[in-house]
């Protein structure tokens, strides 16, 4: 108890390990199979102070998570722990922290300070307290000009900057979470708004946690990416890691433009068996008793040559920067990235995949 | 670049001219004819001037039937809406209960209107109805159709049954649309209930209450069918608002200049409440 005053009162001693043990969630009363589980069996460990995201398709699972975190959902099975402290029962206040929304979520009859004074208000401080504390918020969010105006009256990249100072004048929050907070703010000011809050975090190093559908958003914003499929995560990583080595074929496809060829393969004796040929790897295969094995390779790492895999050129795409080469092949179409000064074959072509970045995946799990 | 001058489109509008002329201009400027003149019948008219309505702004009949209904529409605005709000958040938002209490609550709207009094009527009578004779059974001298203080609270009864229902479907409606996102918001925050309904539910349903205050203002202020058969506007004049005084007044003594001038003064009394009403509540949404 005398600890946790101790976390309340000095803000040096803020620490928020967050660890997730086996978290499993469903909004069903009975759960028949997997796919009335809306998270199964989430492992989690995030440092103090770092900035991670979680990224997924629509429906995946990442806003129930939050929801988890957060304190607004209690899970159906597992735990939460918070610098080894077991939250799982506590509610949002008791938890000590922060969300903000898709869409700005703001007092409409009150100012702009009276907006960001209201968590404090709640929580008991004095008015002096709340009045320093405010100003020095809407310093830091470039809202000082604006304190004394309707919070209705403002735009909506200044009223997704209220939700968020709500969350920042707090000195006791153990974590900061925004799920999507830039759906509704203008692509020009999206720049803005995530360099900002990238600043933000350099300033004031509290762990943040951002959920984002959006692979650019995530890996700008994040130092570690947690992707998420069908209520699971899939893979957890930085940007060049989830890029480089993608664990699951959903990270192939998800991250990367255009994203990674996955395509029908055999394994035998180690190797992996593609349109007649060996492709050569750098992993080690050991397993090999999978119902579906596939081999995966991203377009950036495909090379035109005089033998390899031989591929019908369908269309090239100019980008500008590159080209995107669609080709087939017996097994399935394969795209190639090559740079725009390249000159592409016409009809025919040969293609070799650089064996460093050639994975071979077994039930869509990488087999290493 | 090259118009064609053209202007027989106008033609397209005349069918909304004559329904227009049917349905308001012309019953309304014969009464406005009424208002100006004496009639004897057999279409005799004589030219009054303005002497009808310096009448009815001086008379105390009109003066006692107006205060009537004015304190009538303020009770049951103040009832209503509170109640009417509370019943809102109270009820389910998801689940079987749901439909239940929606249609319960939209029951006495489906009710035709002199229905409901005949109903209240039976229902209060003293020795059979059932809320009068319970009443008198517990110990309380309850008698509508002799007591004035029974008939306005019978009345108001009737009126609060009859269309809190209103109130509630609206509020209910504006509370849906809340975002869950306001309340995950106000959790975090630490926000009691009270602030909860003070900051985010009640200015949320800003724009549904503005509809039900000026809806429950107007139907309460013309109020005419249910004390008619509940009250007849007795006992004595006790329940006598402005539109049973004015059908009295028009076809039980046949002054039709009077009830015309009156019927004017009536229409712009609703009108000119409405209009301030609206132009406050707006006036902040203009700003914002």
């Amino acid at each position: 108890m005398n600890f946790y005053i101790l976390i309340k009162t000095t803000d040096w001693l803020i620490m928020a390990k967050i660890t997730l043990k086996k978290l499993s969630h469903s909004y069903l009363v009975n759960q028949n199979n997997d796919s009335d589980w809306a998270l199964r069996g989430v492992d989690i460990d995030w440092k103090d102070g770092g900035a991670y995201a979680l990224l997924g398709p629509s429906g995946c699972g990442k806003t129930t998570l939050l929801n988890i975190i957060s304190g607004l959902l209690k899970p159906t099975e597992g735990e939460i722990l918070f610098n080894d402290k077991d939250v799982t029962t506590l509610n949002p206040v008791e938890r000590d922290i922060a969300q903000i929304f898709q869409f700005p979520v703001i007092y409409d009859t009150m100012t702009v300070y009276d907006n960001l004074a209201f968590p404090l208000k709640n929580r008991g401080l004095s008015d002096i307290e709340i009045d320093s504390k405010v100003k020095e918020i809407a310093e830091m969010l470039e809202l000082s000009s604006t304190l004394n105006n309707r919070a209705s009256g403002l735009t909506a990249d200044g009223k997704q900057k209220i939700s968020l100072g709500r969350g920042l004048v707090r000195s006791d929050v153990n974590v900061i979470m925004f799920d999507e907070p830039l759906t509704v703010i203008d692509p020009h000011l999206k720049w803005v708004l995530r360099s900002k809050l990238k600043e933000l975090h350099q300033k004031i190093n509290r762990t943040m946690i951002y959920v984002t559908h959006d692979q650019i958003e995530a890996l700008t914003f994040a130092d570690q990416v947690v992707v998420m499929h069908e209520g699971q995560i899939v893979q957890t990583g930085t940007p060049v890691e989830l890029f480089e080595k993608p664990k699951h074929t959903f990270v192939g496809h998800f991250i990367g433009s255009p994203g990674m060829n996955i395509l029908p393969c055999e394994i035998k004796n180690g190797q992996i068996n593609f349109e007649g040929k060996v492709l050569p790897t750098n992993t080690r295969i050991k397993k090999t008793n999978f119902s579906k094995t596939q081999v995966g390779i991203r377009p950036e790492f495909i090379n035109f040559s005089n033998d390899g895999i031989q591929v019908k050129i369908k269309r090239v795409s100019d980008t500008g920067r590159h080209k995107v080469v669609d080709t087939e092949c017996k097994s399935g179409n394969i795209k190639v990235l090559a740079s725009a000064s390249t000159e592409i074959p016409t009809g025919s072509a040969h293609i070799s995949f650089d064996q460093k970045y050639t994975y071979a995946y077994g039930d869509n799990w990488i087999i290493e | 670049m090259n118009k064609t001058f053209n202007q027989k489109a106008w033609y397209f509008v005349i069918p909304v001219f004559v329904l227009v002329a049917f349905n308001a201009a012309v019953p309304l400027m014969t009464v406005v004819n009424y208002s100006f003149q004496e009639t004897f019948g057999s279409n005799v008219f004589a030219w009054e001037g303005t002497r009808w309505f310096k009448e009815i702004l001086h008379s105390e009949r009109f003066h006692a039937s107006l205060g009537r209904q004015a304190i009538f529409t303020f009770i049951i605005l103040l009832i209503q809406l509170p109640l009417g709000i509370f019943i809102a958040l109270t009820m389910p938002k998801k689940g079987w209960g749901v439909p239940v209490c929606l249609i319960l609550m939209s029951m006495p709207l489906l009710i035709p209107w002199n229905v409901v009094g005949a109903m209240w009527n039976i229902f209060a009578l003293p020795d059979i109805g059932f809320l009068g004779n319970s009443l008198n059974s517990i110990g309380f001298d309850y008698n509508f159709t002799q007591q004035s203080g029974d008939a306005w609270f019978t009345t108001i009864l009737m009126d609060v049954w009859h269309w809190t229902s209103l109130v509630v479907l609206l509020s209910y409606a504006g509370l849906n649309s809340i975002q869950p996102a306001y309340y995950q918001a106000a959790e975090i925050d630490g926000a009691s209930r009270w602030d909860i309904f003070r900051y985010i539910e009640l200015p949320k349903m800003k724009k549904v209450l503005t509809l039900a205050i000026l809806l429950r203002f107007m139907d309460s202020f013309m109020i005419y069918t249910e004390p008619f058969v509940l009250t007849g506007g007795g006992p004595g004049n006790a329940t006598n608002f402005l539109s049973l005084d004015l059908v009295k007044m028009a076809l039980g003594q046949f002054d039709l200049g009077p009830a015309a001038a009156m019927s004017l003064i009536y229409f712009l009394i609703v009108l000119l409440i409405c209009w301030i009403f609206y132009s406050l509540m707006m006036k902040n949404e203009a700003r914002t």
